[in-house]
């Protein structure tokens, strides 16, 4: 139910008074209420749920985020002796 | 996909399950017993028993699963009133997919639908709107399920269905909040929880400010967390942090889509339209101000209003069916003895058992059959 999936924005138009969208699903395009995201572009990547577009992902946050656990994994290499993955 | 390969990466996974291994080797911070995790929505329990973590996690996590299945929550009474406003013939009954096979007293929605009932599955709550606007003889009913994630849609479609002029839609509420359910959690003696992985998509919507005086409150982490095998694990490393460094206090480890407000133009089209109200939650009971009802000027379009000869009826709980337990994370599916027996996707006993978010139904699908 809470399933939410990242897709791109393509197309923005306005229908029933309402700002509706297109979004690109990696190769599947559904129509999808962009109400909740005033701000949304074509190009944008948004996380959609039952056809509305919830929030738009934030490219910088996302980055950063990726950076730090990767750094994580780069601390964890210089200390001998944990870099294998035990167990697996 | 962007924003989904770089959460299953393999090899990144298996660096943040290192990680974890280290930080609990720690020496004097992890106690002997470990530490026990709930995860709150039942998206990311598929997600963790699919991916594996549950069987890859180092022997001092564990992951007990908890109520926030929507579909498995929806309480026995709301499912019977469900089957009866879809066995009208003046009714269309739409619903998210899942809530079909959901078992009511005697029969669930797909039997309904096989008796010649119309039934129609919809992906979004606009799709049941525009049924309405199609068929204006009929009394169009929508199932409005869900958490605070689902909540903006449901509510949009009523808002919509007045501001078009569509009278003949409806919805049969029943909206239910993780921050109730996480205080129902914490003040049941039963319940052994030393963290909380919050429910990313919540979250993007309602923000994380409301978790912060529970935490406080229960001296808990909780920890906003994504879906992905990675968010998962940077959920639990986090957790794990704020445990063994005695700072019980929220973290944001989905940073991407959640902010500490939340979706502000979504919480006012909520609070626009649905007021709080107790809600009984399917095999835990009524839990005080848990979840929504439409607001009083909604009221033309509230099915219960609409049909009141459905308010009366009696209920009748399968006796073998320990689906409470496991969604407060008390037991482990594999540990209800109708398991894989009596109960089974196809014959489901209870709604744990059948929807994409039940743990049981992850239990069975990813063959966690225990010992």
């Amino acid at each position: 139910m809470c399933l939410g999936i990242p897709a791109k924005v393509i197309e923005l138009y306005e229908n029933n008074g309402m700002q509706m969208g297109k979004v690109d699903f990696g190769g599947v395009i559904k129509e999808t209420c962009m109400v909740y995201v005033p701000e949304v572009k074509v190009g944008d990547y948004t996380l959609i749920h039952v056809g509305f577009a919830l929030n738009i992902i934030d490219e910088q946050e996302a980055m950063e985020t990726l950076e730090l656990l990767r750094q994580i994994e780069a601390i964890e290499d210089e200390i001998p002796g944990v870099s294998e993955t035990p167990g697996i | 996909m962007k924003y989904l390969d770089e959460y299953r990466d393999a090899g990144l996974t298996h660096k943040l399950l290192a990680d974890l291994q280290k930080t609990i080797s720690r020496p004097s911070k992890t106690p002997d017993r470990g530490w026990t995790l709930m995860e709150i929505c039942g998206g990311q329990t598929h997600s963790i028993i699919k991916s594996g973590l549950d069987q890859l996690l180092p022997p001092e996590i564990t992951l007990v699963h908890g109520p926030g299945c929507p579909v498995c929550v929806t309480p026995l009474e709301l499912v019977d009133k469900a089957i009866a406003l879809a066995s009208r013939p003046d009714v269309i009954f739409t619903s998210y997919g899942d809530m079909l096979r959901v078992p009511g007293s005697t029969r669930d929605l797909f039997a309904v639908k096989a008796a010649g009932g119309d039934v129609r599955i919809v992906y979004s709550p606009l799709d049941a709107l525009e049924i309405a606007r199609k068929n204006p003889d009929r009394t169009i009913v929508f199932f409005a399920i869900g958490f605070e994630t689902t909540a903006p849609a449901n509510a949009m479609s009523v808002l919509q269905a007045k501001a078009q002029g569509i009278p003949n839609f409806a919805v049969l509420v029943s909206h239910v909040t993780v921050p109730a359910a996480i205080t129902a959690l914490m003040e049941s003696p039963d319940v052994q929880v030393d963290g909380f992985l919050a429910a990313g998509h919540v979250c993007t919507v309602m923000g994380y400010w409301e978790y912060e005086p529970l935490a406080e409150k229960y001296k808990i982490p909780i920890v906003v967390t994504g879906f992905e095998p990675v968010d998962i694990l940077h959920g639990i490393l986090d957790c794990v942090h704020a445990l063994e460094d005695g700072k019980p206090q929220v973290r944001n480890a989905y940073a991407r889509l959640v902010s500490r407000e939340g979706n502000k133009p979504a919480q006012a089209v909520i609070k626009q339209v649905f007021e709080m109200t107790d809600r009984a939650w399917r095999g835990i009971g009524i839990i005080p101000a848990s979840g929504y009802r439409l607001r009083d000027e909604y009221a033309a379009f509230d099915a219960e209003k609409r049909f009141p000869e459905v308010q009366t009826i009696e209920t009748h709980e399968s006796p073998l069916c320990i689906s409470g337990l496991v969604l407060q994370g008390r037991k482990k599916p594999s540990e209800c003895p109708a398991f894989g027996k009596e109960c089974t996707p196809q014959t489901p006993l209870g709604a744990t058992m059948v929807s994409s978010e039940g743990a049981c139904a992850a239990y069975y699908r990813y063959g966690r059959y225990g010992k």
